[in-house]
């Protein structure tokens, strides 16, 4: 080392300096390498993430479509009705949208914020223009849709005058802003999403913690086996994994049901005497879920096992430790990494599970993924499926985060 | 190299047929909600258009997620010339631009009943949600929703559809309401009250359907004593040769309609479609295939009693029926489903 130092030419860069540059250039060379899969993930999942967090903020219908409105709101009391002026300036406003879609898009909005003002807003779109001075626009609005009258409508044009809102982040944690701005919660009747997020986690422990308790005794088995044995085995495990969620799940209501397979051959044993409820209830959405994660369980647990060697277990017990105590002691700390990564791995997939409760649950076992897909879908209010989107990314960011603190250990989940 | 110039000429085949038959045949693309009513209506309308007009029919099955048809129309890339809509969603689809508005000088509009005719969706049929069970099982069967909750007398599950709509509706009928006063009780903050808890007296028997092909099912295997139900279904699974019965009274009927998503490049032959579908005869045919009502009325006089029966639009069907109400569902819907998810958390 110090030969090298001694025989450092003159007029160079000193060995130190140089060290670091081709260290510099080698990772460099290693980013340049993951910089086609850095651009993928960044395409395809952060950008995609990033928006649907912009959505889920966005408010532009309101702002777009009433601006004079939302500036003779400015001035209104939030009690009575607004003075003529606000009348006048919203029939302005309907009356200078360019297209009829515009209109729509506006009564969406505010229908979810208050249910009736679409035909509230529709109908009013359809008379505009309307002549004369605002105490006569006003009376002639009344005439059409006494609903006008009432504040509650108008709050709704102006809670959204801005073009981001809370509302629908508020919403999706059963909170909204009354009628002064300030947050409050949900009236009872329409508080439903920190129940379901909360089924949601239950649903999903209860899955992970069945998956456990089944797929520790058999990844043990397969990695106490001859490898030869343990792949044909192995086969058995990966055929399900394979199949079609759809099909495994008809392939649940085939056997569950009240004359299925399962129920038949209970009451044949005298087990029971009337078939049992398995289906369309919680019962049957945790079997099949079970069935659908088990492999995610039993293979990181698998591939760990298959590492421990089994002499430690052997010199336990020659030590004089029970077989129990030394399996308990000896073994289980070893699997901890299996165990982690398996029970993180099923509780993440369970927690968007939505096709499975869908199809086997009632309503009270469906979980907040379905509840997304419905707002996309059905009601397509898509600020509000982001919301929930976001809802259930910052509950899983926040169980990780629990999770590495707790577990203290750099977790890879490959 | 020797590969490229096996498949040069290939390819070159492939792109000259793709042309070619582009060149020769313009076709659209009908978007159905499939199972056996996509079966009927390729009997009675995609088929005979095809053969009469040459315009070929790619059908395509969806399950009325109408974000789809939106992305299309927001990013103009619209590859849906004809889509069957729900009420519900052919009219906030037409308020918010989605959809095109329809020529009706192209269409028999005197003849279609007054509900099928709208801005921008021609109304191809009417169904209905029935009160369903199965004849082999109960001799004497429910009549009335107030049957249906009547678990005293008819013991065992019923099964309804996982949502407020509807049910609601039938809720408040078992509780006494007249169907005419139901949508004016349902609108005020006690009627809904009512509902819900009417719906709350009957939750420990409900088994919940998501599926329209899951009622049938249910009847045929046991699993509940009678159900709510889509009345083509119900059709559909006596053909199978099953006793299925089926009670009108209470009933909420309604229609879909043809939609065509704005920007479709087909617009021309799309209208065409249509226009062959509102024909009497497309439609004798098509409430023949399966138990959907026809919306031109000069249909309802070429079918004979035993299809009737069995029809929505049948006056006797009609007579306690009720029709089910767009304007309050599009408005209040959204508010009360979220009520039905908070209630079914209780």
């Amino acid at each position: 080392m110090s030969a090298t130092l001694a025989a450092d030419p003159p007029g160079t860069l000193p060995l130190q300096q140089r060290l670091a540059r081709a260290e510099r250039a080698r990772k460099w060379r290693a980013f340049a390498l993951t910089l086609p899969l850095l651009a993928f993930l960044l395409l395809t999942f952060l950008v995609p993430i990033a928006a649907l967090l912009m959505r889920a903020v966005e408010n532009p219908e309101v702002a777009r479509a009433l601006p004079r409105t939302i500036a003779a709101l400015d001035a209104w009391d939030r009690k009575d009705t607004p003075a003529p002026a606000a009348f006048a300036a919203l029939a302005a406003d309907l009356a200078a949208l360019p297209d009829s879609s515009d209109a729509g898009l506006l009564a969406r909005r505010l229908n979810s914020e208050q249910p009736g003002a679409r035909s509230l807003v529709m109908s009013t779109y359809r008379l505009v223009p309307i002549a004369g001075s605002a105490d006569e626009v006003k009376a002639k609005l009344l005439e059409a849709d006494a609903r006008w009258a009432e504040p509650a409508y108008w709050h709704a044009i102006a809670k959204n005058g801005s073009r981001w809102t809370a509302d629908y982040l508020l919403a999706s944690v059963d909170m909204k802003r009354d009628a002064s701005g300030a947050i409050a919660l949900m009236p009872e009747d329409q508080r439903a999403y920190v129940r379901i997020l909360a089924r949601t986690f239950e649903i999903s422990l209860v899955v992970t913690l069945i998956c456990l308790l089944l797929a520790y005794p058999l990844a043990w088995w397969l990695a106490n086996l001859p490898a030869r044995r343990a792949n044909v085995l192995m086969i058995l495990v990966l055929v399900p994994f394979w199949t079609s969620v759809l099909v495994r799940v008809a392939a649940w209501i085939v056997l569950l049901q009240s004359e299925g397979l399962v129920n038949s051959a209970l009451m044949h044993l005298g087990v029971t005497q009337q078939p049992l409820p398995l289906l369309f209830n919680r019962v049957g959405v945790v079997i099949a879920m079970v069935h659908i994660l088990l492999p995610f369980m039993i293979l990181p647990l698998y591939s760990v096992m298959t590492g421990v060697p089994p002499t430690y277990l052997r010199a336990a017990i020659s030590l004089g430790s029970p077989p129990l105590a030394a399996f308990f002691r000896v073994y289980v700390p070893q699997t901890y990494p299996g165990i982690g990564a398996g029970c993180l791995l099923v509780f993440i997939l369970a927690l968007g599970y939505y096709v499975t409760p869908a199809l086997l649950g009632a309503p009270d076992d469906q979980m907040l993924s379905y509840y997304i897909a419905r707002y996309t879908n059905v009601e397509i209010n898509w600020g509000m499926a982001c919301a929930l989107g976001a809802l259930l990314l910052a509950a899983t960011l926040v169980l990780y985060a629990v999770y590495r603190r707790i577990g203290k250990s750099e977790l890879s989940l490959g | 190299m020797t590969t490229t110039t096996r498949l040069a000429p290939v390819l070159a085949g492939i792109a000259a047929l793709t042309l070619g038959s582009a060149a020769l045949a313009q076709q659209i693309t009908v978007v159905n909600f499939g199972g056996a009513q996509a079966a009927a209506q390729k009997k009675a309308y995609y088929d005979p258009f095809e053969k009469s007009t040459g315009v070929k029919i790619v059908p395509v099955e969806y399950n009325g997620e109408q974000a789809k048809v939106k992305a299309m129309v927001e990013t103009k890339k619209v590859t849906w010339d004809i889509v069957e809509a729900e009420s519900p969603d052919a009219a906030r689809g037409c308020d918010e631009g989605m959809f095109e508005k329809i020529d009706w000088s192209k269409l028999p509009k005197a003849d279609m009943v007054p509900a099928a005719v709208s801005e921008c969706g021609v109304g191809i049929f009417v169904w209905s949600t029935v009160l369903a069970y199965n004849g082999d099982k109960l001799k004497d069967g429910p009549k009335t929703w107030a049957d249906f909750w009547d678990v005293k007398k008819f013991p065992g599950k019923r099964a309804m559809r996982k949502g407020a709509r509807y049910n609601l509706e039938f809720a408040l009928m078992a509780d006494g309401v007249k169907p005419a006063d139901v949508y004016k009780v349902l609108a005020t903050k006690e009627g809904a009250e009512r509902g819900f808890k009417k719906l709350t007296e009957l939750k420990p028997s409900i088994q919940w359907w998501e599926a329209g092909a899951q009622p049938p099912q249910f009847l045929v295997a046991g699993d509940v004593v009678m159900s709510t139900a889509y009345n083509g279904r119900i059709d559909i699974a006596n053909r199978e040769g099953k006793n299925l019965k089926m009670s009108f009274a209470g009933s909420i009927y309604d229609l879909d309609y043809w939609v065509i998503p704005k920007g479709s490049p087909n617009k021309d032959a799309a209208m065409k479609f249509i226009a062959y579908t509102t024909q009497a005869d497309a439609q004798t045919e098509y409430a023949k295939a399966i138990g959907y009502g026809p919306t031109n009325s000069k249909a309802l006089a070429k079918l004979d009693q035993k299809v009737l029966q069995n029809l929505p639009t049948a006056p006797e069907n009609t007579k306690d029926a009720l029709q089910f109400n767009i304007k309050f569902w599009t408005d209040q819907g959204e508010a009360l489903e979220k009520r039905f998810a908070a209630w079914a958390t209780q």
